[in-house]
């Protein structure tokens, strides 16, 4: 019987669609607007990067990787996103439960907390951690005389990096657990699964598109933070650049090609981020359906 | 989904899987187990990591007497960050409304070659390291650029120059009204259009009258947020933008300015008035959401 109703709106639909079709100038000049601002927006920034980075051709690209301060970015960037997701996801999963899962009051706050981060500059969300932590800071004299070095060094690099990605992860799972209520787990309980089991056999696989779908997004975002970082680093080559600030040093000397052979490498993660999203995206469109249409909403204000 | 902007308040449909009744645990409300643990970390990972540092602005500020706060906030150079900051991010937000309209629309209702890859690649800006994206589009509007040696010689300056922040900011923008709107169009009745088509008038009256006032909500948000997202946006214009005080100086960099200086009194200050606007902002467009779940869900 379902079946035969929706074929009757599939047909009906089919019919109305045919009726409200716009005149063929106005999908021409339509579709040329579109593709023109897509073009000049966004495809020849992307080209760009390309044929600057590959001006002096393939020699001159490969060697702005064996530049050992290059190198050093590489690895510091690795490390920063290598904590930071991690975090972030285990963060994601344990907010996301207790916040889909359970019925609290505040909830709500919560979830406005968690999306906080979006709302801040970069600057600025690299600045508080100055204010906690550097020279004048409120901890900064307790660390000086304990001779650890948050601000202008590693750890604050990680901090910087895990406040920008906080809620990527969380983001994607909470609204689309929601949709999916306890049910199945209480189901699971029932049928005498342990907490963990239950957690691993029956939720996991339900939420496991969408949370890597956060996971990716949250990872570009770390690899490619800029202004957070650049606040907290002290741009110390070779010891506190990331890629991006590396690309800055780069650029700002003139190295021009360098600096887009360098950059290539995250417009290269950018683009393999985006394959693999809109891949989750058709493939598995129902489990991410939630996910998905909050995307925007993440990154409402990087 | 009908209403993708409040995806916390609004459970989805497509999951209506209950069990049957019996296998129901009746009269026991917190059976799942973890609780306690996720919330407790969840609260304790939230203070460390974000509230504990913002609270430490607000608090350095406190610090200050007003007089010296007025006067870190109010002074020449920093008014005209603001007028830059704020004023170019809403030319360029204001630019994405119909842009990312027409978008919407063609990647909905229109069937082209390479649909799928514009689909996918409005989301550029969202993965593109900002860094990355401000050095690619001085490149292209530079006087010897791509762009930038067509232009100048018209005397129309984009890089170094109020323009080029336009430009950068419009791109940082681009997929916010884009992907606010599309939900919407493609949960949108066919019926309607076509009573209105039946009723006589004309497809540029149907669209202008039927099916953009349903649009509305969904670019209102997606023009605050891209708005939201302009004023803070510092990686992709500092490298355009020139960063001359008093012309092309935005608020972020200013910030960043002031703590180079030590002046780490002034640069909170001004990092603070940034707060209010950016919390104000997420207020209205949390509140504009909830609104626009309503109008959308009937």
């Amino acid at each position: 019987m379902a079946g035969h109703a929706s074929t009757l709106t599939y047909v009906a639909a089919h019919r109305a669609r045919r009726s409200i079709e716009d005149p063929r100038w106005l999908r021409w000049l339509l579709i040329s607007i579109a593709l023109g601002f897509v073009g000049l927006f966004l495809v020849v920034p992307l080209a760009a990067v390309f044929v600057e980075a590959l001006r002096k051709g393939l020699d001159a690209y490969f060697a702005a990787f064996a530049d050992p301060d290059a190198q050093a970015a590489i690895t510091l960037t690795l490390i920063a996103a290598g904590i930071a997701v991690p975090a972030n996801l285990v963060f994601g999963l344990a907010a996301a439960w207790a916040i889909a899962k359970f019925e609290f009051p505040g909830k709500s706050v919560l979830t406005t907390l968690i999306d906080l981060p979006f709302a801040v500059s970069p600057v600025i969300s690299g600045l508080v951690y100055v204010l906690l932590f550097g020279a004048q800071g409120w901890f900064g004299p307790w660390l000086m005389e304990h001779d650890i070095r948050i601000i202008f060094a590693v750890p604050g690099i990680v901090l910087a990096t895990v406040f920008v990605t906080f809620p990527f992860v969380a983001r994607e799972l909470i609204p689309l657990m929601q949709a999916q209520g306890k049910d199945e787990e209480l189901a699971a309980l029932t049928l005498g699964a342990s907490g963990w089991q239950t957690f691993r056999r029956v939720t996991l696989p339900n939420i496991k598109w969408a949370l890597f779908y956060g996971v990716i997004l949250c990872n570009a975002r770390a690899m490619g933070e800029f202004g957070a970082v650049s606040v907290v680093s002290g741009h110390i080559r070779g010891e506190t650049n990331t890629i991006p600030l590396h690309v800055e040093i780069l650029y700002n000397e003139y190295q021009t090609q360098a600096a887009f052979a360098v950059a290539s490498l995250l417009t290269l993660l950018a683009l393999l981020t985006l394959v693999l999203k809109s891949v989750i995206e058709w493939r598995h469109a129902r489990s991410v359906a939630a996910a998905s249409a909050s995307t925007t909403r993440q990154f409402a204000t990087k | 989904m009908n209403s993708p902007a409040t995806p916390t308040t609004s459970p989805l449909p497509l999951s209506h899987r209950a069990p049957p009744p019996g296998l129901r645990p009746a009269g026991r409300t917190h059976v799942l187990p973890g609780f306690g643990l996720t919330l407790g970390f969840a609260l304790f990972y939230l203070s460390l990591i974000i509230l504990l540092p913002l609270t430490a602005a607000f608090v350095k500020t406190s610090g200050m007497s007003w007089d010296g706060f007025w006067s870190a906030v109010s002074s020449t150079r920093v008014l005209a960050s603001y007028r830059i900051t704020f004023g170019a991010s809403f030319l360029a937000a204001l630019f994405n409304v119909p842009m990312g309209v027409i978008l919407a629309w063609v990647l909905v209702r229109y069937e082209f070659p390479g649909r799928k890859i514009v689909d996918a690649l409005v989301d550029l800006p969202f993965a593109l390291p900002t860094a990355v994206a401000g050095i690619a589009l001085t490149s292209i509007y530079a006087k010897t650029g791509w762009f930038g040696q067509y232009l100048e010689p018209l005397g129309i300056k984009v890089a170094y120059a109020p323009a080029g922040i336009w430009v950068a900011l419009t791109f940082i923008g681009l997929p916010f009204v884009v992907r606010m709107v599309q939900p919407v169009l493609e949960e949108l009745e066919p019926e309607i259009e076509e009573a209105s088509a039946t009723l006589g008038a004309t497809r540029i009256q149907t669209i202008a009258r039927v099916v953009l006032p349903g649009l509305y909500p969904a670019i209102l948000a997606g023009f605050a947020m891209a708005f939201a997202r302009a004023i803070g946006e510092y990686g992709s214009v500092v490298f355009i933008s020139g960063n001359m005080p008093l012309k092309t100086e935005i608020t972020p960099l200013l910030i960043i300015t002031k703590l180079e200086q030590y002046d780490y009194a002034g640069a909170t200050a001004l990092a603070v008035v940034m707060l209010v606007v950016s919390f104000a902002l997420l207020l209205a467009i949390q509140l504009m959401q909830r609104w626009f779940a309503r109008s959308t869900r009937t």
